[in-house]
This record gives structure tokens, sequence and C-alpha cells, in this order.
């Protein structure tokens, strides 16, 4: 089990925090590139891209959740995205690496009522030196 | 043994419902035309293929029901039963639950689990009520058939002191392989002695063109209880009847002069329908060939996959027009220009690939109107033209539900009972027809009837009843505001529900979907005179001719097919009425439509000098105002993909010459 693909999740980051998406949810990651607007859209969508033929929704992820608005740099990314038939692509700061994180080492998400945006949350995966969120992707692609 | 015939199951559904179809066309005719050899005869063409291809499937139950069917086809064509309404119902009925067979494979991968046993038995019912005569005339053929030759051979053995028996053999019906069995009988004969003669002759016999019966004339040296016995070990054989051959008997009737006659009768009576059996077959044969010519299917993704390549094909050539516009060169043009012919002639071929006569979708329309008509107990003559006309895969997928309803709304609705039409001087036969026909870059369907139209009084006092609108209002209402209502959710003018229709949910989802595939229905109507439905579609989805426009910095792209004019006017020339923007044009008052507002898109500075797009839906038209005009292109169709399928106003996008993305509004939201 431990050379297949369920435990392996692309890291990026978002303020100061890890964050992974498990990687068979990944398509690809892209330089930021100019986006179209999408009138009467969600705020957190920043437009569509033309990605090799197809035309793909950006996501901020920030915004989505919630968190305090950036300049995008050099740095930032887009993950690209598919489930469930829907392809995004989540905006990000940077993506650094893939990483494999074993299940036995992933915790619950913290569990309060407080914080709506906990619920974007699948768990928390702890490797030697860090914490990353590990985000539930399908709760992030829901309006 | 599953996986074998799994990889040709799809072939099997596609074959199957060819078919089904021309099985069905041709149950139709052959109800028209009972007695039509040509008709019977190629229903049971269709109903043996069946028989054979399900069979070899493991589809049994279908095997049998066109088994049995065969049989009583069989018997038709020998004109041993009638073909009455009620045999040919029962016929309808076969094909139905042949048709829902099929269906449930397409679904399911397997058959329907209950045999149609009901049907079977119907149809064996059919059969024995005739079984007896059917004997008769076998037992006359018999004597008829037996030339001077056998019977000589025949009194030759009998002097010699050999038994001469006639067997007469009835296979069970449950035999698959008749000529097989039949073959093992002969061997199993001719190990006693030899088969003096065997009515149907044993060509025939071999090639399985007989029924579960046939007889033979043994001459032999055994007794005929060793025979018998010997017979009976035999498998598949329903009874053997074994008697004495009586020679003197049949030469008394047998005169020459006699068998000339009934020779040359029989000659002219078998002859003549062959001829013209294969007369006809042969004209269908060429019909086909001239109609369908020589065909490949192809997986349809395999298409879409060629499309988008044609697609790209078509971006790049206009990136490369945009780059030629700013280099300067002659050569660079010339490649141009050849690039765009082959580009435009590549586009055209793929979507020809993709065109499938419409026909597909009319072809189950009589059969409804025929049912319909049974039903309702209205006499309907259902006249269709056009089938021909061509249109793109995807919208003959989508566009056969509306037909449907607005074909059951025109019989149950518009065409009335056959005495209220001879009241108001109409024939009592009712006339809907279905008409298709290619129109610039659409296509064209009218479904029209003969009915008492629209009764627009009927349409505002039903407004009133549901609080839709009130009285006042209904006094204004006009024609194009009842044609409206009649489209909007819930409404309906019937006074009663029916089977049929009357529930109410009916225009509003043929136009939604008719829309969804950017058509667009419109109605015309006259009292006592009909109605007419008029739905135009565009010829294909993919690639359309569209207006890109400037709002800012923002570059949109809108249908050519549902732009009328595009106009200057100036600010002054916008009244407010109300809160609603609205000007004078050609006579006519538009509403303004800000596309800026719309879109959400900031104002920079206000110009005098408006551009105004004229945009059509049905009969009403719109102003948009755009800031600029950057001319008409190509465009490919894209989805904006699922995560967007909600926002409003846009139905899709495109993909620029320089890689950005343009969206296309959706005019009819608009409107």
């Amino acid at each position: 089990m431990s050379s297949s693909i369920d435990n392996k999740y692309v890291i990026f980051k978002l303020n100061k925090e890890y964050y992974g998406i498990p990687i068979d949810m990944v398509i690809s990651i892209e330089r930021m590139q100019k986006s179209t607007r999408i009138p009467n859209a969600p705020k957190y969508v920043k437009g569509v891209i033309n990605l090799r033929g197809e035309v793909v929704s950006l996501i901020d992820l920030r915004q989505k959740l919630g968190m305090e608005l950036t300049e995008v740099n050099n740095n930032s990314r887009i993950i690209v995205v598919s489930h469930d038939d829907i392809f995004a692509g989540l905006i990000v700061d940077s993506s650094s690496e893939v990483m494999e994180i074993h299940n036995d080492s992933i915790d619950n998400a913290p569990n309060t009522n407080e914080n709506d945006n906990l619920s974007y949350i699948h768990g928390i995966g702890k490797t030697d030196d860090r914490l990353i969120i590990l985000l539930e992707l399908s709760k992030i692609l829901e309006h | 043994m599953d996986l074998d015939i799994s990889q040709y199951l799809n072939i099997f559904v596609e074959e199957a419902k060819e078919h089904l179809q021309s099985m069905n066309e041709v149950l139709l005719e052959l109800e028209k035309n009972p007695s039509h050899l040509g008709h019977i005869n190629e229903i049971f063409r269709v109903a043996h293929t069946i028989k054979g291809m399900s069979g070899t499937m493991g589809f049994h139950n279908m095997a049998n029901l066109t088994h049995e069917m065969e049989n009583v086809l069989q018997a038709a064509r020998n004109n041993e039963i009638e073909l009455s309404e009620g045999v040919i119902d029962i016929l309808f009925e076969c094909f139905d639950a042949l048709d829902s067979s099929v269906n449930k494979i397409v679904e399911e991968g397997s058959e329907i689990t209950e045999s149609n046993e009901t049907l079977i038995k119907k149809l064996s019912m059919l059969l024995s009520k005739e079984i007896i005569s059917k004997e008769d005339i076998i037992e006359k053929m018999d004597m008829l058939e037996i030339d001077n030759y056998v019977l000589d051979s025949i009194s030759k053995a009998v002097r010699e002191g050999l038994n001469v028996f006639q067997i007469d053999f009835y296979l069970s019906e449950t035999c698959m392989l008749k000529s097989a069995r039949a073959f093992i009988i002969f061997s199993t004969l001719e190990t006693f002695g030899e088969v003096a003669y065997s009515n149907p002759p044993v060509e025939d016999i071999e090639d399985e063109r007989f029924e579960y019966n046939f007889s033979v004339i043994l001459v032999s040296d055994t007794e005929k209880s060793i025979l018998v016995k010997e017979l009976n070990n035999i498998s598949e054989i329903q009874s053997i009847n074994v008697s004495n051959f009586d020679v003197s008997n049949f030469n008394i009737i047998n005169s020459d002069d006699f068998l000339e006659i009934n020779e040359t009768n029989l000659h002219e009576d078998s002859i003549l329908p062959n001829a013209d059996h294969t007369d006809k077959s042969e004209k269908t044969n060429q019909g086909n060939a001239g109609k369908i010519g020589k065909t490949v299917r192809v997986d349809i993704d395999r298409l879409d996959n060629l499309m988008n390549l044609v697609s790209e094909l078509i971006i790049i050539k206009t990136r490369m027009d945009d780059l030629s516009d700013n280099s300067s060169g002659e050569n660079m043009t010339e490649a141009i220009e050849y690039l765009e012919r082959i580009t435009t002639n590549l586009h055209d071929a793929v979507m020809k690939v993709r065109m499938v006569p419409i026909e597909r979708v009319f072809n189950r329309f009589p059969r409804l109107v025929r049912d319909l008509s049974k039903e309702l107990g209205k006499e309907i003559d259902l006249q269709m033209s056009g089938e021909e006309t061509e249109v793109d895969r995807t919208v003959i997928d989508e566009i056969g539900d509306p037909l449907i309803h607005l074909i059951r709304n025109s019989i149950d609705h518009g065409i009335e009972m056959p005495n209220d039409r001879l009241k108001v001087g109409k024939s009592e036969k009712g006339t809907v027809t279905l008409k298709s026909y290619p129109d610039g870059n659409n296509v064209v369907i009218e479904v029209e009837d003969d009915g008492k139209g629209i009764d627009y009084n009927l349409v505002r006092k039903k407004a009133i009843d549901k609080g839709i609108i009130d009285e006042k209002e209904a006094e204004n209402l006009s024609i194009e505001d009842c044609i409206d209502l009649l489209f909007a959710a819930g409404f309906s003018t019937a006074d009663k529900v029916s089977d049929v229709s009357g529930r109410g949910v009916g225009l509003d989802v043929v136009r939604s979907k008719i829309e969804s595939i950017n058509g667009n229905i419109e109605i015309e109507s006259v009292k006592d005179k009909g109605t007419k439905f008029i739905i135009r579609i565009p010829l294909t989805l993919a690639i359309i001719q569209a207006l890109l426009v400037r709002l800012n910095e923002e570059i949109y792209a809108i249908p050519l097919s549902s732009i009328t004019e595009i106009t200057n006017i100036s600010d002054e020339q916008i009244r407010d009425v109300q809160g609603q923007d609205i000007f004078l044009y050609r006579g006519k008052t538009l509403p303004i439509i800000r596309l800026k507002d719309v879109l959400d898109i900031d104002y920079n500075e206000k110009s005098e000098d408006l551009v105004v797009v004229v945009v059509k839906k049905g009969e009403k038209q719109a102003g948009i105002i755009v800031d600029n005009l950057i001319g008409q292109q190509e465009i490919v169709i894209k989805g904006i993909g699922k995560y967007l399928s909600s926002v409003k106003y846009l139905s899709g996008a495109t993909i620029l010459g320089n890689g950005s993305i343009s969206l296309i509004v959706d005019v009819n939201s608009l409107i």
C-alpha cells in the first residue's frame, strides 16, 4: 500500500500554513496566467482560463477559505484539480512538493461549531517538522 | 462466453434497432394494405433475422417470440390465416415487446426476464384455429405434386413386394435447428430404405424452408412397427404418423390431363407471387443501396475528438489572421488564405460526418400517431416531408421528446372529434403535417394540424382563473402574450387531464428543451383552421458565426443567428417608460438592454452615440447597447464547465485567436 498514490498529497502554501490535496485529484500545476472575468459569478471565482483548449474556472482559495487577500506574485500557482466532472484551478501562494502522509498520522479536523471554514478541512497531517492541513476538495468545489 | 458476447452487444443493439425500425415501418404499411405479400415477406425476413441474432446472443425470450411471429407470418404468407386488424395489433404488441427487450438490453445488458408467454400464446392461438385446414391443404398438395416418375418407381416397388409408407413428421415447435433435425430424420430413414418423395422437396428442407411438418414417401423392406420404434428415438419430434401408401388410390385421380392442368395452375400460383417477391426485393435492395450507401459505425467520442482538433485548427487560423494583419508579406497572406480554405473544408467534412437525417426521429411518429388516433377515436392522417434533412447528431438526441409532445398536443387538443369536424365542414379525417427543411444555418421543423386552433379567449379566461393576470390585464393581452402564456409552466387549456396531455407540464418543457440547443419555437394559429408550431434549430452546436463586441476591455460574443440588425442611435433617442428604457426603431418600440449593467461592468465615460445590436428571440426583439463592434467571426463553442453552469446570461465561452477566452452572451435569457 505504501507505494500507492492514496497517501500522496500535493503540498502548497497559503498565508503561513501548509495545505495538501490528494494527488489523484490534481491534474497539473500552472503558473498564473491572464484570466477572463465571469460576470455575476461568486466573488471567489476569479474567472476562467484557457488550459490547452479547455475552459477552466479559477477559484481564489484565500477568498474561499475566508482569508485576507493578497496580490498574486511570481510564486503564485494554479493547482488544477478535478472532482466529480468539475475542473477548477485553485489559486495558491506557492506550491512546494509532493509528500506522502500515512493515514495513521492524519488527525481529524478540529471540531468546533464556531468556524464554518473548518468544514473545508478533511484532516491534519503530521510530519516530522510541520502540520499539513488536508483539504476536503468536494466541499471546496461547492458553491 | 459472456466476455465474448459483450463485445458484440453494441453491434447487436444497433442492428436490432435498425431491424425493429424497419419492422415498425412495414407493419404500418401492412396495416393499410394487409394482403400485400411483399410486406408480409419483409416482416418475416426481419423477424427471422432478429430471431437468429438474438438466439446467437443468448436472448432466448426475444428468439422465442420472433420464432412464434414467424409461424404466424408464414401462415399468412400461405393464405392460411387472414391478417385481420386483431392479428396486426398482436404483431404490434410483439414489436413493442421486442423493442422494450432491446431497450432493456441497452440499459442492463440482459433482456427482460419474464418471457413473453401471453404474447406467444396469443400467436399460437391464431395458428391453432387454422391448423386443421392447413393439414387439408398439405394433403391435397401431396397428391398433386407427385409426378409420374415417382409413381412409377413406387408402383414398381410395390410389385417387388416392398412396403411403401407415407410418413408425416411434426417437429416440436421449440426445435431451433429444424433442418438439422430433418437431416437426422432423413439419414435414419435412409438406413431403412429409399425416400422416394418428400414434401416439401429435400432442398427446401435443407434450407429450412418449411414449417414444422413435412411428409415423405419411404420405400422399404422393414416392418412398420420397427420403423416407428426407430423414428420415435429421435428427439424434438412432436408426432409421427406412419401410414401405408396406397398407389392404386392415387392412380385413379392421376390422369395425365388432370396433372397437366394442375401443374400449370400450380406454376401460375407459385411463380407469380414469387416473381412479385423478387421484383420487390430487388427494388428495395436498390432503394437501400441508393439511400444508405456504405457505412462505417464510428464511436461518437472519436468524432468529438476529431471535431476538437478541427476547432483547434480554426483557432490557430484566426490567430495567424491577427498576426498577418501586423506583418506585411504577400506570402503570409496567401498561406493564410490557403489554410483558411482547408480548415473550412475540413470543418464542413467533419460536420457532415456528424450529420444524420432527421428521419431517425421522424420514423417513430407514424406509430405514435396510429396509437393515439386509436386511443382517442380520431382519424388522423400523418403527412411527413423532408425526412432527409440532416442535423447534427447531438440535436437529434434532443429534439425527439419535444416533437413527440407537440404531435400529442396537436392530436389531443388540436384536432376535433370526427363529428365535430363534420359540423364545421371539414373532412372527418384530421391531418397532422410534419415538415422539415434547411434554412440557412438553421433547420426548421414544422408541426401543423388542421384542427380547431388556439382559442385565445379561452387562454385569457384560464389565465384569470389561475390568477396569473386580472381581468383588466386580460383585455389588453395581445396574441403574442397569450402564446407566451401557453409556454408558461403549469398552464393548460385542456378542460380535463387526459392520458395524452393536459397536465400543463408540456409546452414550457418543450420550449426550454429547444432553447437549450439554441433553437426557438413559434406558434401560428388560426381559429378553426389549425395550429402550426415552427421550431428553428441550428444545424450544428459546435461552431457558430458570432459578432464580437467590446465592453470596456472585455470582449463578448453574440451569436449571429439571434442578431437581426446593428444600428447607431444617440442617447437622446432613448425614452424612459416607467423605469424601462425603450427606443423607437422602424416604427416599433424596442426595450433597451444595457449589457454593461447586466454583466456588471463599470461605465468609463458617457458617450452620446450608442451602438445598438438588435437581437430577437422568437417574435420578440430588443436592443443591446455595447461599446463598439469588433467584427464577425467563426467561433468554437466551449462549455464554461459544470462549476459555473448556474451563472446567468452566459451560454458558453470561446477561445479567441490570441488564446484568451471570450464569453458568449445568452440572448434568450436576456430578453
